[in-house]
């Protein structure tokens, strides 16, 4: 086990440095002159001359490429280009928002999902397979910030049961909780929609089996033949989706936090886009492939938990 | 997905891919009603100027935020600008870019993929490795950094999309060129001296053709999701055009006072997501039957 979790940390590195790569390009072969747009069109050239020599952008790009792996992997971001501090203490400051945020929706959405996605396998092509498909199918169907839009008009503005402005909330508990309730919420619905469907369709599969015959042949209750026999062997499917789409809720975690004003890395993201502020933009992509490395890894891991069957080499 | 399909007698699985796509709409009827609702989208995209009641980027300060009357269908936004007449004409931007940018992604990621899996050894590797990279940024996170540092433009907008939806292709494509070119007909055609382009165009194609363009339809649904979000953020075409995503950000700022004006462009956004994915949902199980009920994004 233990071996194999080195091994999988050493095949990680490779991606991870490949990775850094491309945002180091896209950062720098993409047209505009990030000087240029800094300082805006009427800008002299000695002002762009000198915030170039600042950023380091007069360095030959080799150079540059060297800089910017070792701080990245070293955890020297440098500043924001913007504030002036640290990029890493910025982001270290927002990151447990965000964590909190989509572990709820995952949370969340298994909740929902696994169950509905069971009852809609057991009474497959009846109406509530054909209702839960159908929802689920709108639920995917949502942009992220539309849902967001619409939770905040019913149950913040016109309910007022949630805060208008989810701050991410400081102080006790349910204060906390209360600001994470609509986000999460949010993230949760679209998330429960994908755990849905590929439940379904992953006990389908699992349901045809000749052992689950075999055990209710033998008169294992129908019960303990499905949540043991069959949804075990379902999870695996389960969980990769879950992992696979982690891009996706990521991606919709930036739009709940623009909605819903919370801080986290999306926020921070967008604010850096705006203010073209590329330390902070650098370091954001940094922490996004560290998440995505370390997801993949615990997806792996996730397999062994569930399935005995899979052996770590 | 019926009884029919089941049952060992049934009848084989008609050849042609066009009578396959057909059989997978007729079994999931849900796809016969997206279809009708995107033609109905196209229709109204193509005839956006004479659906129009208004010039869509006309300000009208005397008359804004109005609620719906005989004038204003939909009401008017917070410049005076005709509502429904600005949900039309972003039909047409919605689709322009969803559809080119899914179209280069198409052809860019299958040339890649089937020149992947066609040659296989090294080059195999390095690409496919490459298409992971790729493929494990978020398309969205992806689609930010380039449009803000390109800057926003219709161009841009379709080349961000473009590239986060070329490896899924190139996956796609490779797969079924890998076994292919081991059949007996490609080899007879290697024998005959056939070039490789030839082969490749000619030959393998065809057999990977289907699986592509229903892929295809599948990320419409995601490229027109990826571009109303971008637009949301502000990072989309800019204004005055009419774009859904922005429509949304413009009544959003205000939302305590009118959210009206971010619930009609929400809505219009759903209903062709919706319907793409339900279009999607039958032929899904055409691409790949393992694939059932999963989606890229």
């Amino acid at each position: 086990m233990l071996q194999y979790l080195v091994k999988r940390l050493l095949f990680a590195v490779p991606t991870l440095l490949a990775v850094l790569t491309v945002v180091f390009f896209i950062a720098r072969i993409l047209p505009g002159d990030p000087a240029q747009v800094i300082l805006g069109e009427q800008a002299s050239a000695e002002a762009i001359q000198a915030l170039r020599l600042r950023l380091g952008l007069e360095r030959p790009l080799i150079q540059q490429y060297a800089g910017f792996m070792a701080g990245a992997l070293t955890g020297d971001w440098g500043s924001s280009m913007v504030t002036g501090r640290p990029v890493l203490g910025e982001v270290l400051n927002v990151i447990p928002y965000t964590i909190e945020l989509t572990a709820a929706s995952v949370i969340l959405g298994a909740i929902i999902g696994i169950p509905l996605g069971v009852w809609s396998a057991l009474h497959r092509n009846r109406l509530i397979d054909y209702v839960t498909r159908i929802g689920s199918l709108l639920g995917l169907s949502f942009p992220a910030f539309v849902m967001a839009i619409m939770l905040l008009l019913v149950f913040a503005i016109q309910l007022s049961w949630f805060p208008v402005i989810s701050s991410g909330g400081s102080g006790s508990l349910g204060v906390r909780l209360q600001h994470l309730a609509l986000p999460a919420i949010n993230l949760g619905i679209i998330m429960a929609a994908y755990i849905t469907r590929v439940t379904r369709s992953s006990m389908l599969e699992v349901l045809g089996e000749d052992y689950i015959r075999t055990a209710h042949a033998k008169g294992v209750p129908a019960l303990a033949v499905v949540w043991r026999h069959s949804l075990r062997n379902a999870l695996i499917p389960v969980v990769t989706v879950v992992g696979l789409y982690l891009g996706i809720l990521i991606g919709n975690s930036v739009l709940t936090e623009i909605v819903f004003n919370r801080p986290g890395l999306g926020k921070l993201i967008v604010g850096a886009l705006t203010q073209r502020d590329y330390t902070m933009l650098q370091g954001l992509m940094v922490v996004y492939t560290f998440v995505i490395v370390v997801v993949n890894l615990l997806t792996d891991l996730t397999y062994g938990m569930i399935d005995p069957r899979v052996k770590y080499q | 997905m019926t009884a029919v399909a089941q049952s060992p007698d049934a009848a084989p699985p008609p050849r042609s891919a066009f009578l396959q796509l057909v059989r997978a709409f007729n079994a999931n009827k849900t796809s016969w009603v997206g279809l009708a609702t995107m033609a109905i989208v196209l229709l109204v995209a193509i005839f956006a100027p004479l659906l129009a009641t208004h010039d869509p980027v006309e300000q009208n300060i005397l008359d804004k935020l109005k609620g719906p009357s005989a004038e204003y269908i939909l009401g008017t936004d917070s410049f005076g600008r005709d509502i429904w007449s600005r949900v039309v004409y972003g039909a047409r931007i919605s689709l322009w870019i969803g559809t080119v940018s899914i179209l280069i992604a198409m052809v860019v990621g299958s040339v890649i993929g089937m020149i992947a899996g066609y040659f296989g050894g090294k080059l195999d590797i390095l690409v496919m490795q490459a298409m992971d990279v790729l493929l494990s940024f978020p398309s969205l996170i992806l689609g930010l950094m380039v449009v803000a540092m390109m800057g926003p433009s219709i161009g841009n907008l379709i080349f961000a999309i473009a590239l986060t939806a070329i490896p899924p292709f190139a996956r796609i494509a490779r797969a079924p060129t890998v076994s292919v070119k081991e059949r007996d007909y490609i080899e007879a055609c290697r024998a005959l001296g056939y070039s490789h382009p030839r082969i490749l165009t000619v030959h393998i194609l065809p057999n990977i053709f289907p699986e592509i363009l229903v892929m295809g339809s599948l990320w419409l649904a995601t490229a027109i999701r990826v571009e109303a979000s971008l637009s949301f953020i502000g990072l989309g075409v800019r204004p005055p055009t009419p774009t859904w995503g922005s429509m949304i950000r413009e009544g959003f700022e205000n939302i305590l006072d009118t959210a009206w004006l971010s619930l009609v462009p929400s809505v219009a956004i759903l209903i062709v997501v919706f319907a793409l994915n339900m279009i999607g949902d039958g032929l899904r199980d055409v691409v790949d039957p393992k694939l059932k009920g999963e989606r890229g994004g």
